[in-house]
């Protein structure tokens, strides 16, 4: 087992005989993940950086999501991890600091300002862990945007909502005329648990969870929290939600099927998702049927409109146990390499994304989804926060607590006191 | 080579020994090894420490492991009494040499040839409310809430199971059907004993070892129904289908709780083990007597 054979793709012939996380004399090593379009991006970025520096080069191997997951673990504990470390940020790599896996990037930035004011500022949130930089942000951002199906809100003659009343107001409307309001692909749990993310903040402000995340005791205990879970069990109860929601699944894309078939109206989910549509939908993309715009504001809230959820950036971190002089290769792939102006491209023109570079909107014009990169652009890089999915943000076991109770919660089979009770019972942890 | 031939017992017993290091390195060791870490906190990333008894205590005093326990024991006996009667009917009924049950047989065992994950991701696209088989062919009642709500999800997991299992355990019961000597139902028709008094008064008895040893199988093979339900429900909705297994796999590896998840995994060896024994019991003292005797 201590030679583990790479259960990826070896994607260069450079990576030689060497095991997956050592590279050999002069490299650094770095693993990405292995889907496309992103993996074509990735190598490039990486061939190109190669080509520039022949005396410090990168070994570059690629895994499959899931067995990444599994295998950097490993990799870590038994010192055989790459010099560079792909991360989601957030709670994960609070882990990695816990253990003093990463080393401490904020003395680097400091010396380096070019590299931080490139980026968007927010990106730099789940990096941070106690005032403290471990990670680069790259690649590419990921809000979760509210969907709408425009054809369907010309038939009943309706407006995208803009506060929660007028959500509310519009159910009946939608359920009247034989649409499901809001599609949800409730069986994957982590879709029911954005709706709690931009409630609690349009309600209390995005401290409020800061404060929770940070484990303080009865943190879930502000009254933001109750009225959050209290609204969206009214949502639900009023006929929200599509029927048999809990049997939806994501990984399927069916909840994207509902909204692109006209049998839903709304859906709130990633900007990924758009991508997925555009290929599956038929027409509904191109012909401009999709419509698309922030979360409602909830009357009374305090909360800013402005703020944002979702994945705020791809994270590399450096492995402290890494050598001098692998050390000095990745900075200077962190400083050269990642967002160069024909990366950053990449992730507009193959990857329909948005990477998460200042100016990058300069770049839109005459991209195939011009329209919706600018919203996704302008939502992003101006939002007072970026805030990291609840899972992620959260430590692993108490994310699992989470997403159970957030079932239950949208199962209507506990109240939103006894939800508060459970998940309070997980921060004295 | 030289001494092989007539060097009784003890020549023979080095050809143990292939067979005894792959079992002591891919199951006593790794077995071992759980046990171990049970008495350990191990994040799975960082050190592993020494936690004394704090894994036991807390998964002990855990009210989700009771449920677990429930749920398990309900997937066991639910999908048993599922699994045999319908098993033994199709096996009897496929040991007769007709052509035509040649052919219904190979339709059977087609689930047989297909992997778990395969079979959870077929029938979730199946059962999807919206876009699956009752939406698709118009049968309204078809379109339930089949992984959404608690009861209909245990009973969802239940059917797939049988559904998987039901293939091997028929093969298991047609070949014993097969074994039975065709001179019992000679002297029982001229007895004048019925089809259903001869299932019932010579097939059934006949299949007794056959039951037990396909009910351990289904018993002890039901503690570790892991991928098929963690890919068609996730142990959900909430908590609804977490059995033991998924259980042990949520704590460990998405908890990162190593220490618990391996107290978890102790208590499914000693609970398989302990069924396993139990239904030997079951079966007399002498398994390997033999039912022909006095026919």
């Amino acid at each position: 087992m201590a030679l583990a054979a790479p259960l990826g793709m070896s994607a260069l012939a450079s990576c030689g005989t060497a095991g997956p996380g050592q590279a050999r004399a002069g490299e650094a090593s770095i693993w990405y993940l292995s889907t496309q379009p992103q993996e074509g991006i990735r190598q490039a970025g990486v061939e190109a950086f190669n080509a520039a520096n022949p005396d410090g080069k990168l070994a570059l191997t690629f895994f499959q999501n899931d067995a990444y997951k599994a295998k950097i673990k490993t990799a870590i504990g038994a010192d055989q991890a790459p010099t560079m470390i792909w991360t989601w940020g957030g709670g994960g790599l609070r882990e990695y600091v816990r253990n003093g896996q990463v080393d401490d990037l904020t003395d680097w930035f400091a010396e380096n300002p070019a590299v931080k004011d490139k980026r968007f500022a927010p990106s730099f949130g789940a990096a941070t862990i106690d005032g403290r930089i471990y990670a680069v942000p790259c690649e590419n951002v990921s809000p979760i945007v509210f969907y709408y199906n425009k054809d369907l809100f010309a038939q009943v003659g309706a407006q995208p909502p803009t506060t929660w009343n007028e959500l509310m107001a519009l159910v009946p409307v939608f359920n009247n005329a034989g649409i499901a309001p809001m599609s949800l692909g409730g069986q994957s749990r982590w879709t029911s648990m954005m709706w709690l993310e931009y409630l609690l903040d349009r309600i209390g402000g995005s401290e409020v969870f800061e404060t929770i995340a940070g484990g303080e005791k009865d943190g879930w205990s502000h009254p933001a929290v109750t009225e959050a879970l209290t609204k969206i069990q009214d949502f639900i109860r009023a006929g929200g939600f599509v029927n048999g929601f809990q049997s939806v699944t994501a990984d399927s894309n069916a909840d994207q099927a509902l909204l692109y078939t006209g049998k839903a109206a709304m859906m709130l989910h990633g900007s990924w998702t758009y991508g997925g549509m555009k290929e599956d939908g038929g027409d509904f993309v191109p012909g401009g049927h999709l419509g698309f715009t922030t979360f409602p504001e909830v009357e009374g809230g305090v909360g800013d409109p402005a703020f944002a959820v979702g994945n705020p950036a791809s994270y590399l971190a450096l492995n402290s146990s890494a050598t001098e002089e692998e050390k000095t290769i990745a900075k200077n792939y962190f400083a050269n390499g990642l967002l160069t102006d024909a990366d950053a491209d990449n992730w507009i023109t193959k990857a329909g994304s948005v990477p998460i570079v200042n100016g990058a909107d300069a770049k839109f014009a005459g991209a195939a989804d011009e329209e919706f990169l600018q919203f996704v652009y302008d939502l992003s890089s101006n939002a007072p926060v970026f805030a990291q999915s609840w899972d992620q943000a959260l430590p692993p076991a108490t994310a699992d607590v989470l997403l159970t109770n957030i079932e239950q919660l949208f199962g209507l089979t506990i109240t939103p006191e006894q939800w508060v009770a459970n998940m309070n019972a997980t921060q004295t942890s | 080579m030289t001494s092989a031939v007539g060097g009784g017992q003890r020549s023979l017993g080095w050809l143990v020994l292939p067979a005894l290091l792959f079992f002591a390195a891919f199951g006593i060791l790794p077995l071992l090894a759980v046990v171990a870490l049970s008495f350990t906190s191990w994040d799975g990333l960082g050190e592993i420490m020494p936690a004394g008894l704090d894994s036991w205590t807390s998964v002990l005093a855990d009210p989700g492991l009771p449920h677990a326990l429930w749920v398990t024991f309900l997937i066991m006996a639910l999908s048993w009494l599922v699994q045999t009667p319908v098993s033994i009917l199709i096996g009897t009924f496929l040991a007769r040499g007709h052509r035509y049950r040649a052919f219904l047989a190979v339709l059977y065992f087609l689930p047989l040839l297909l992997s778990s994950a395969a079979i959870a991701i077929a029938y979730k696209a199946l059962l999807d409310p919206n876009f699956g088989l009752g939406a698709g062919l118009g049968v309204p009642w078809l379109v339930q809430n089949w992984l959404g709500e608690p009861v209909l999800a245990l009973g969802t997991v239940v059917f797939v199971v049988s559904w998987q299992f039901i293939p091997f355990h028929s093969l298991v019961y047609q070949s014993a059907v097969r074994q039975i000597p065709v001179s019992l139902y000679e002297a029982a028709r001229i007895d004048g004993a019925g089809r259903v008094r001869q299932f019932f008064a010579i097939t059934l008895p006949q299949l007794k070892y056959t039951l037990i040893t396909s009910s351990t199988l289904m018993v002890v093979g039901s503690l570790t129904f892991f991928d098929l339900i963690f890919v068609l429900t996730a142990g959900g909705p909430a908590d609804a289908t977490r059995a033991l297994a998924v259980d042990m796999y949520l704590r460990g590896f998405r908890g990162n709780l190593m220490g618990p998840a391996s107290v978890i995994a102790t208590i499914l060896v000693l609970v398989g083990l302990a069924l396993a024994l139990a239904l030997r019991r079951l079966g007399g003292k002498d398994p390997t007597a033999s039912q022909l005797e006095g026919a």
